[in-house]
């Protein structure tokens, strides 16, 4: 019975939103103020550190006991590294915190930062992935033997055969550029002692409890002694997951110093310093049968991760997602792929919404596109010939895909673009001297995946469960603790919705508790799109225990059958009967007259979840104009057929698709950090680092399919990054198809004006 | 990004600004007009000036006026000012169409013309239209008023013909006859982001053909400038497509453009050949 | 003195405190939000003297005695201002870490002047950064809003 779910009920998030009382973790006020003197070069030896007279200043020479940040991974072909909090002896990029100084206000703990002296001796950096690579390197962590953090390699038995009996082989190289989630919320902590010896760690977070075990670890103090809230956050999209060695600094000072500090960081901080992500060459070949059929498929994986890991997902977390979900969404038997990430003296690299797969979508997106063209067929074609259209499907690397609409997705956004009076059109233009192109991405999302995926990539630490507190009050509100952290996502919203109509009260009488460790239970935070389906399964289970017990205090306060009850509005009925009692009468009972049942006192249910993950899918269909004496690209019209299974609040959903849309569209034209050969990061700006305005984001048009799985028990499949995935491969498939009459052909992202410049240069000599 | 401390000097006449800064220009002290430019080179502390002298309440520098022929747009005149035409004619159209350009409304409604010019940004719209019209900057130290003429005035990137103790008090620009026309482009990544490339082009047509031709650009090299050479290839043409493909070929042709991390010396010579022949088409729509 | 939402704040700063920052940090208004400190992202808009402004690139010592209107003086106590509702209704915020900078930057522009076409609010709503909902439910809130403020006016 659904009353709630698959309604668009406005956010309960809102109200507070909209009056500026949302609160912020740069809200808080504090005693002292942070600034972190970072490095100047992309490599180096650290001499000294000379800090003006009276200032306080910590270096590593002052954390003493302090351990620094390793991410493990238990797998052979994996090195760890170590992150210290504050560099010990060299500097690994631009932006490396070498010291933190104290003032008693932002603006003065940056002239003091700005007065610390630093005597580094500067030595060759390694900025790329051909240099890391090149036999007489240098490497980035000494200790290594080259570097190589991760090195995956597979090959499926019948690939040689299937490879050599092939009609074709196809090639495809593409190049995701550096990019940057970019949150218009910069990180934040806050840090405050109390007399218990206590300290409150107020941040940024995607995931408070992980945080808080990380940072305790680290510090070497019991985590019981440590609370982290995350307030309202403002945008994460994968940057606010990872541990921030910031942050666990800050923790540190608060207990030195026995007192408030804050750390708000700047854009600039943020553009150089928090984490980059995506920097990714993929090379794949694909061996086509005579009908067009992807019998055998051979990738090659080169990630750039930066000079460290992020904890907990590792340095291998870009590298060894490609390499598990390369294929996509097509039904290939045999695959190889190497998958290697290497460390250069950049910025760490860690998760950005879509992960590694805005980059492999664009490999495999590519390939069928250039292989439609070589068999002379339509792109929508090739793809028919190719989409899992059998389920459960086992990918070759062992991936189960559950019941999903591949095909049926596709069909739908074709029906909605009629691409047949597009191409007429697009030959018209052609000779009024326009190039219009269109471009599909097909693609599917793996998302709310329990801890066996996360144990079979060897991660030392394996996310996946959520459990819910709920508690009805005698009052008869509920009450869900959660340990999923959302940011935008409306959760509070759609978690209500679910609650609501498994219980049988009205949404307005649900609230979500979140983001704190001293009120929630346990809980991994909110990335992979995961929250929903698995935060909003436990609190499935847990509102349908509450349902139970209600039905049966109902029932003896009711004298009827429990099998009778129904609880529907607020009110529990005894079928067919106007005998009816108020639930919120059931819930003063259950406290207050306890003794009239048999059951535990009281109203609390706990559960959990962990499922085994599932699939949703997606067709994205960008129609481009491009300017060819500009380069400029106009998306005229970009459409979307997605498949998240049940959509619990469908504008909600709508809302995930196009800000992933939005950011997906960044990546393909616009966003990119660039650094210069001598590492030297170039983007510190948000007028060189180009997020797109209003002006650049076209409207989109959304189709939704509802296939069900029971991979999800609430029926809804995780959304959250497919936007971010499809897109890029969308628009540069269209720009490509754009400028077909001039034979120019572009594989990297983001297609800036000078990277279309350069293909139309190319293609003309 | 929290500027470096400053004393700020609130002062409520050109001779005090002029006073304060003949005292502090020495020791870095700067005019503060919109702070669209000056405060966010603060904020990355590209900028450290120890004094600032805060013009924006000096009364009667916020609006423009006609005189004797010409546009005199004081000090404190805001870029949102020119939204609607400042006066009647073709130059207030045109004026009003190369606004929605710079930046976006809250600058524009911070941000002043005279501060664009004297900041010299290389990509920045207002000096191209300062360069087009040969209009005159007016500028105040403590020796007395001298007056600029835009071909002087802009020097290298960001560096100009006035002095550090000097006051930039108005702009002026001569008016323009009715049946003067004007055409704009400029191509920049996002709307309301600095240009790539600019073109400005003028002319009057008389019996058919183009008569005082003028074009400009901006965006590709260090400072905006008229290209009288180029200029002669319109004048006593009559306008149609071939012209101006030909014209805009010579202006790619001259140019020597600037390179960045987005924009190679070829693609710019691209873009700037791509809006000068839009912003001549526009000068005959 | 600064005169915020009709309301007096007596307070000392140094000059280089930007007025985004004093709003926050010594009035205690902290629905302005910081998101860059160099004029492009727009979530610190606040209206100073009728018009939006970016509230990181004016110092709080400009701004004494002029009547500066914030996020928080936005509401008429319980009734929300059109563009609020409008915002709620049309999911134009998702983080809402950039929408009080929204809510000004409209609010200024649709109060001059109710009219604005499409074209003007899209180029106005383009004055700003948001990360989370790619613009469109920001512009069908702020038309939305618009012909509220229309009939009202
Ligand atoms: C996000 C963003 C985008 C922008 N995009 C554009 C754009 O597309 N195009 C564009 O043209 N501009 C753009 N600008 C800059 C904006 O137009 C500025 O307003 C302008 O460049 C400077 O004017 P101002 O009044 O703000 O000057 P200020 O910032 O106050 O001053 C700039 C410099 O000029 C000096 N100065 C100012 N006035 C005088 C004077 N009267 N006498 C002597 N010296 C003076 C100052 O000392 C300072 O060195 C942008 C700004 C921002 C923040
Ligand atoms: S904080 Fe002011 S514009 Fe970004
Ligand atoms: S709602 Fe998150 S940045 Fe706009």
């Amino acid at each position: 019975m659904t009353t709630w779910v698959g309604r668009s009920i406005r956010r309960f998030e809102d109200p507070a939103l909209v009056r500026g009382q949302g609160r912020f973790t740069a809200d808080l006020p504090a005693a002292r103020w942070v600034r972190f003197v970072r490095s100047p070069v992309a490599s180096g030896l650290v001499e000294r550190i000379t800090p003006p007279a009276g200032s306080v200043c910590i270096t590593h020479a002052d954390l003493v006991g302090v351990r620094p940040i390793k991410p493990m991974l238990d797998r052979f072909d994996y090195v760890p590294i170590e992150q210290p909090l504050l560099a010990k002896a060299c500097v690994r990029y631009v932006g490396d915190l070498v010291a933190a100084v104290l003032g008693t206000t932002a603006a003065d703990a940056e002239d003091i930062a700005d007065q610390v002296l630093l005597d580094i001796t500067a030595l060759q950096p390694v900025m790329d992935t051909p240099s890391a690579l090149a036999e007489d390197a240098p490497v980035v962590h000494a200790g290594m033997s080259d570097n190589i953090v991760v090195r995956a390699q597979m090959c499926t038995p019948g690939h040689a055969q299937a490879w050599a009996a092939a009609d074709r082989i196809i090639d495809c190289d593409i190049r995701s550029h550096r990019q940057s989630g970019q949150p218009i919320e910069a990180r934040a902590a806050h840090a405050a002692w109390d007399s218990s010896g206590r300290v409150t760690l107020t941040c940024t977070a995607q995931m408070p409890h992980l945080m808080r075990t990380a940072i305790a670890d680290l510090l070497d103090m019991p985590e019981a002694d440590l609370r982290v809230v995350a307030p309202d956050v403002g945008g994460g999209f994968g940057q606010k997951m990872s541990l921030a060695p910031e942050y666990a600094l800050v923790v540190w000072l608060a207990r030195k110093f026995r007192t408030s500090i804050a750390w708000v960081e700047d854009r600039r901080e943020n553009l150089m310093a928090s984490f980059h992500s995506r920097d990714l060459a993929i090379s794949v070949q694909g061996a086509f049968d005579a009908q067009a059929r992807l019998v055998a498929l051979s990738g090659d994986v080169l990630a750039n991760v930066g000079a460290y890991a992020p904890y907990p997902n590792t340095a291998a977390v870009e590298p060894l997602m490609s390499f598990a979900e390369l294929p996509g969404p097509y039904a290939v038997a045999e695959y190889a792929c190497l998958a290697r990430g290497v460390v250069t003296n950049t910025c760490a690299s860690a998760p950005y919404r879509g992960v590694s797969r805005p980059a492999l979508t664009l490999a495999m997106e590519r390939l069928m596109d250039k292989a439609a063209r070589s068999f002379g067929l339509l792109p929508e074609e090739i793809r028919r010939r190719n989409l899992v259209q059998q389920f459960p499907h086992t990918s070759p690397t062992g991936l189960i895909y559950d019941t999903a609409s591949y095909r049926e997705t596709m069909e739908l956004a074709l029906r909605v673009a009629d691409l047949t009076r597009f191409r007429q059109r697009q030959v018209t233009a052609r000779v009024e001297k326009r190039y219009l192109g269109v471009g599909i991405a097909t693609f599917c999302e793996r998302t709310g995946y329990g801890s066996p995926a996360f144990a079979a990539r060897g991660m030392g630490v394996t996310p996946g469960w959520e459990t819910v507190q709920l508690a009805m009050d005698p009052s008869g509100f509920v009450e869900a603790r959660i340990g999923a952290s959302p940011h935008g996502q409306g959760l509070r919203t759609t978690l209500a919705q679910i609650i609501a109509d498994a219980v049988g009260i009205v949404p307005e009488r649900v609230r979500i508790i979140h983001g704190d460790t001293d009120r929630t239970p346990y809980g991994w935070g909110t990335f992979a799109s995961r929250s929903l389906v698995i935060s909003g399964g436990a609190c499935l289970i847990a509102a349908q225990q509450l349902h139970t017990r209600l039905c049966r205090v109902a029932s003896i306060m009711l004298e009827a059958a429990e099998a009778d009850i129904e609880l529907r509005d607020g009110i529990a009925r005894v079928a067919g009967t106007d005998r009816t009692i108020a639930i919120a009468d059931i819930a003063r009972a259950s406290y207050h007259g306890a003794h009239r049942f048999a059951e535990s006192p009281g109203l609390q249910e706990t559960a959990s979840y962990d499922p085994l993950g599932t699939f949703s899918n997606a067709t994205h269909i960008a129609f481009v104009d491009v300017d060819v004496e500009t380069c400029a690209v106009r998306i005229e019209r970009f459409i979307v057929a997605e498949d998240a299974g049940r959509l619990i609040n469908p504008m909600i959903v709508d809302g995930q698709i196009r800000g992933g849309v939005a950011q997906g569209i960044a990546n393909a034209l616009y966003e990119e950090i660039v650094y210069d050969e001598h590492g030297d990061i170039l983007t510190t700006t948000l007028a060189d680092f180009l997020m797109p305005t209003a002006h650049e984001i076209p409207p989109l048009e959304i189709h939704h399919l509802e296939t069900l799985s029971d991979a999800s028990i609430i029926g809804a499949k995780g959304l959250g990054e497919g936007g971010t995935i499809g897109a890029p491969a969308a628009v540069l498939n269209a720009i490509n198809d754009a400028l077909q009459p001039f034979g120019a052909e572009l594989d990297a992202m983001p297609a800036t004006p000078l990277r279309i410049h350069d293909a139309l240069r190319a293609a003309r000599t | 990004m929290k500027p470096s401390s400053f004393t700020h000097h609130e002062v409520g006449s050109i001779d005090e600004a002029v006073a304060a800064l003949a005292r502090f220009s020495a020791e870095g002290g700067r005019i503060l007009a919109g702070g669209q430019s000056l405060v966010p080179m603060m904020a990355f502390r590209l900028a450290q000036p120890t004094h600032l002298i805060d013009i924006n309440r000096i009364p009667g520098l916020d609006r423009p006026r006609l005189e004797a022929g010409e546009l005199v747009i004081p000090a404190c005149v805001r870029h949102a000012g020119f939204h609607q035409q400042v006066i009647p004619g073709p130059l207030g159209d045109m004026l009003a169409t190369v606004v929605r350009h710079i930046a976006h409304v809250p600058i524009r409604n911070r941000g002043t013309f005279c501060g664009s010019i004297a900041h010299a940004d290389p990509s920045a719209e207002w000096p191209v239209v300062l360069v087009a019209l040969d209009g005159v900057v007016v500028a105040r130290g403590v020796a007395g008023t001298r007056e600029i003429p835009a071909a002087a005035f802009f020097q290298g990137i960001m560096t100009t013909a006035l002095a550090e103790h000097e006051m930039l008090t108005e702009i002026r620009l001569p008016n323009a006859a009715a049946g003067q026309r004007y055409g704009f482009c400029e191509h920049a990544r996002r709307a309301g982001d600095y240009a790539q490339a600019i073109a400005l082009a003028g002319w009057r047509i008389s019996e058919g053909v183009i008569r005082q031709a003028r074009l400009a650009i901006g965006g590709v090299e260090p400072t905006p400038r008229r290209l009288p050479a180029v200029e002669a290839l319109l004048d006593g043409h009559a306008p149609n497509d071939a012209l101006f493909s030909e014209v805009a070929d010579a202006v790619a042709h001259c140019v020597t453009p600037m390179e960045d991390p987005q924009v190679s010396a070829s693609l710019r010579r691209d873009l700037l050949r791509a809006t000068t022949r839009r912003a001549l088409q526009r000068a005959c729509a | 003195m600064l005169h915020v939402n009709g309301v007096d704040h007596l307070v000392c700063v140094e000059a280089r405190r930007s007025l985004a920052d004093t709003l926050r940090q010594d009035c205690g208004l902290t629905g302005t939000h910081v998101g860059c400190e160099h004029g492009v992202c727009g979530s610190c808009t606040v209206i100073v003297d009728g018009v939006a402004v970016r509230a990181c690139l004016m110092f709080a010592v400009q701004a004494q005695g002029l009547p500066i209107r914030t996020v928080e003086g936005l509401a008429c106590g319980d009734i929300l201002h059109p563009l609020q509702e409008a915002f709620i209704a049309h999911h134009g915020l998702q983080c809402g870490f950039c929408t009080p900078g929204f809510l000004m930057l409209a609010a200024a522009a649709l109060e001059q002047d109710a009219w604005l076409d499409d074209a003007a609010i899209l180029d106005l709503v383009s004055s700003n950064l948001c990360r989370c909902t790619g613009y469109q439910t920001i512009l069908a809130a702020v038309k939305a809003a618009a012909i509220v403020m229309r009939e009202e006016a």
